[in-house]
């Protein structure tokens, strides 16, 4: 069976992710309940006349994937795979609100063509002429690991020497209105905001996208091997450490071999006992965290993967993701699980190639 | 392919049907499920027809013995109805007496609701148990969670093929192992969402849809959910089950040519087609029906056609689409279409193409216009989507 090296990596979130070293320049956000990603110049990936009428997630798709393409110094992948909880949100709004404003008449197709879940898998395969296997999963917080989990069987079973899988969300007004009276954003009054120590409910909305290439063979440019990666639609808090554990063993890994481990906590204090009972389960481990810098989204997993990727390949942690003081150095082998409230578990198991 | 895949449990409702057996009762007698609609408030209702499914979200919901303040959407409902069928077709008591995964396809989710309470949500409150109706994948959590699965849960979304590639994926975690029994399909309502979206791409006719005639004037929109139950061959072996058919290959590949139409001469379905061969060990003539996407749009039964005549050359094997009964039923296409494969090789049957009279200039490919009965091995069934996405499945006999 064929080992999926992760060659390259693109990134935009809310911090400075691109044309910037490892989390340099951070900002750490205690008081907005909405963050907006940081939108590169598109210019360089994206001809000008594109650029206005392209989503905003499909923009964050073609730059993200070119930069990892770019990085793995690969041309056109063999497959593409994408992960999107909700697509491309802001032309969906802007269809729906069209067609309810001025009861169905004078619509023009665009926003209706953009909304479609595989808009952004579809533009990256044109842009690429890539004809190979494309695909597109919409699962809540576990619509990028299934996208990792199908670009790894794609490799172990030869169907695919090199994949191109990400995760893109993006947010719209509509939908943060509606978060909001439905209570998963933060409220304004529960200021300031800690991911670390919560004390409220809800979280902190925001956008982006990760795209890597994963490949068959290790590259100069290698991050990481992806060895193993599970996805369950529902656990109470107590089935969370029985769940890792049960992971760990069938992939032969003993919990001690476990060198950081990497949540997503998002500082929602009702659901984050989930994250503490694995932080519990590896209290001798390096802890790291990731959502008090990318916000939450249904693909923000796929930023907990690109820290964990980086911390892998430059051997260091940044201090402002650290979790708990145990400092092992050597890290050879990193878990990560996410959960959104209580819903979509996943695990993630990568290795320092 | 290294391992086909049991298909051990179907289940379906469409507007030719509320089960299997409707649907096949329907396919036999040519009884088509297109009419004006019913169910929705949309000022088109005059000049389109669909595939709807007459029964309103209560008499739904009721079948499902659901409380009247539940929160499903009609995408939810209706996956849910086929879901009941295709479990208890394949006689499963306990659906986590093994690694159970739930893979299901939509297009819209719940935007049924998110298109009728979108500006009511701030106004009235007793609206907003809905208000997760927009997101795609909590159609299939509602549905994991009714039938009591814990285990893998996900949702593809690559338009008119999301099915297929639902299938395909289901398969490749039996084959790796990773699961022991998947429950894969598709589920998709019809919405002013849709109807809209498609109206401003001209590409609906205002009559009855007639694949592969050179006057097809567009489609007709359906709504449907069927789903497959899938089993490795231990738990088939383990617990003696009977096997309907087996997916014996798949192919998926990328046209790579628009957002929303198809290449003139087919060639992202050309390429699933040959990836689906490759794996299975099949050669073209070893298929004796092809359920084709057929949509009958003037641009993709050309495209589809030529793809076809690519791969077959001069022995097409008999062909039909079944959209003429079903209508366009979006993300659950390819798994009412997979049904009606199974049923083709069970039955030994060719369901015709209704509505066809004249052939398309562009070609000489006649589809089956009668029900026509003979020994059927193999069938291929192609579903192609938005985004340039081309799917194949091929269903082969259970001997």
């Amino acid at each position: 069976m064929k080992k999926s090296y992760i060659n390259g990596i693109g990134c935009i979130s809310a911090q400075k992710t691109v044309d910037s070293n490892f989390l340099s320049e951070i900002e750490i956000n205690t008081t907005e309940t909405v963050l907006n990603a940081k939108q590169p110049s598109y210019t360089e990936v994206i001809s000008p006349s594109f650029i206005r009428r392209m989503a905003k997630g499909v923009k964050m798709g073609i730059f993200t994937s070119t930069q990892a393409l770019k990085e793995a110094n690969l041309e056109v992948p063999d497959a593409i795979i994408t992960g999107t909880g909700l697509g491309c949100l802001e032309d969906s709004e802007k269809f729906l609100k069209a067609i309810l404003d001025n009861n169905e008449q004078f619509l023009t197709p665009t926003s209706f063509i953009q909304s479609t879940h595989n808009t952004v898998a579809g533009q990256i395969a044109l842009g690429l002429q890539c004809k190979g296997y494309n695909f597109t999963y919409v699962n809540g917080a576990v619509s990028f690991e299934t996208a990792l989990l199908d670009a790894k069987l794609q490799i172990e079973s030869d169907e695919a020497n090199s994949v191109l899988v990400g995760g893109i969300d993006e947010t719209a007004q509509h939908n943060i209105d509606v978060q909001r009276i439905a209570g998963k954003i933060k409220k304004q009054e529960d200021v300031p905001f800690s991911v670390l120590n919560p004390t409220s409910k809800g979280m902190i909305l925001s956008e982006g996208a990760s795209f890597f290439v994963l490949e068959n063979q290790q590259k100069e440019s290698s991050y990481a091997t992806l060895e193993a990666i599970s996805i369950l639609n529902s656990l109470e808090v107590d089935e969370v450490q029985g769940y890792v554990k049960t992971f760990l063993s069938d992939n032969k890994i003993n919990p001690n071999d476990i060198d950081l481990v990497v949540l997503g906590n998002n500082g929602d204090v009702e659901f984050d006992v989930y994250f503490n009972q694995v932080s519990d389960l590896f209290n001798t481990t390096s802890q790291a965290y990731y959502k008090h810098l990318s916000g939450e989204f249904y693909t923000a997993s796929g930023f907990g993967l690109w820290m964990a990727s980086n911390i892998l390949k430059l051997q260091t942690i940044p201090a402002d993701v650290k979790m708990n003081s145990v400092e092992k150095g050597n890290y050879q082998t990193v878990l990560l699980y996410n959960q959104y409230r209580g819903k979509d578990h996943s695990l993630t198991l990568i290795k320092k190639c | 392919m290294n391992k086909r895949v049991a298909i051990t449990g179907m289940g379906i409702i469409s507007s030719i049907g509320n089960s299997v057996e409707e649907n096949f009762q329907s396919l036999k007698s040519g009884k088509i499920g297109i009419s004006t609609i019913e169910n929705l408030e949309t000022i088109h209702k005059e000049v389109i027809k669909v595939g709807e499914i007459k029964l309103t979200n209560q008499q739904l919901a009721q079948k499902l013995n659901l409380s009247e303040d539940n929160n499903f959407s009609r995408t939810t409902l209706l996956g849910a109805i086929a879901v009941c069928e295709a479990i208890e077709n394949a006689n499963i008591s306990n659906i986590n007496d093994c690694r159970s995964g739930f893979i299901s396809a939509t297009s819209v989710g719940g935007m049924d609701l998110n298109e009728k309470y979108f500006y009511e949500y701030f106004k009235d409150e007793s609206t907003r148990r809905f208000l997760n109706s927009h997101d795609a994948g909590d159609s299939s959590h509602q549905i994991a969670d009714y039938i009591g699965l814990k285990g893998m849960v996900t949702t593809v979304s690559t338009a008119c093929s999301s099915a297929a590639n639902a299938i395909m994926l289901g398969c490749r975690l039996i084959q790796s192992g990773q699961l022991d029994r998947v429950i894969v399909g598709g589920t998709d309502a019809l919405a002013k969402f849709t109807i809209n979206g498609f109206k401003t791409l001209m590409i609906l006719s205002d009559t009855y849809n007639t694949p592969f005639d050179n006057d097809r004037k567009g489609l007709n929109l359906g709504e449907a959910a069927a789903f497959l139950v899938l089993e490795s061959d231990e738990i088939v072996q383990k617990n003696n089950k009977k096997v309907l058919a087996y997916v014996s290959g798949f192919g998926n590949a990328n046209d790579a040519f628009h957002q929303t139409a198809s290449s003139e001469n087919g060639e992202g379905a050309f390429l699933a087609m040959q990836k689906a061969f490759k794996l299975a060990n099949l050669q073209p003539e070893d298929i004796d029906y092809i359920n084709a996407h057929g949509t009958a749009t003037p641009n993709n039964d050309l495209s589809e056609g030529r793809a076809i005549l690519r791969i077959f050359k001069d022995s097409v094997p008999d062909f039909s689409s079944t959209k003429a009964f079903t209508g366009h039923t979006l993300a659950a296409a390819a798994a009412i279409e997979a049904v009606y494969s199974v049923l083709a090789l069970q039955h030994n049957l060719v369901f015709q193409n209704m509505n066809f009279k004249k052939p398309m200039e562009e070609f000489n490919l006649i589809p089956q216009t009668t029900l026509k009965e003979k020994n059927i091995n193999h069938v291929l069934s192609n579903s192609f989507g938005f985004g340039g996405n081309c799917s194949t499945v091929l269903f082969s006999k259970s001997k």
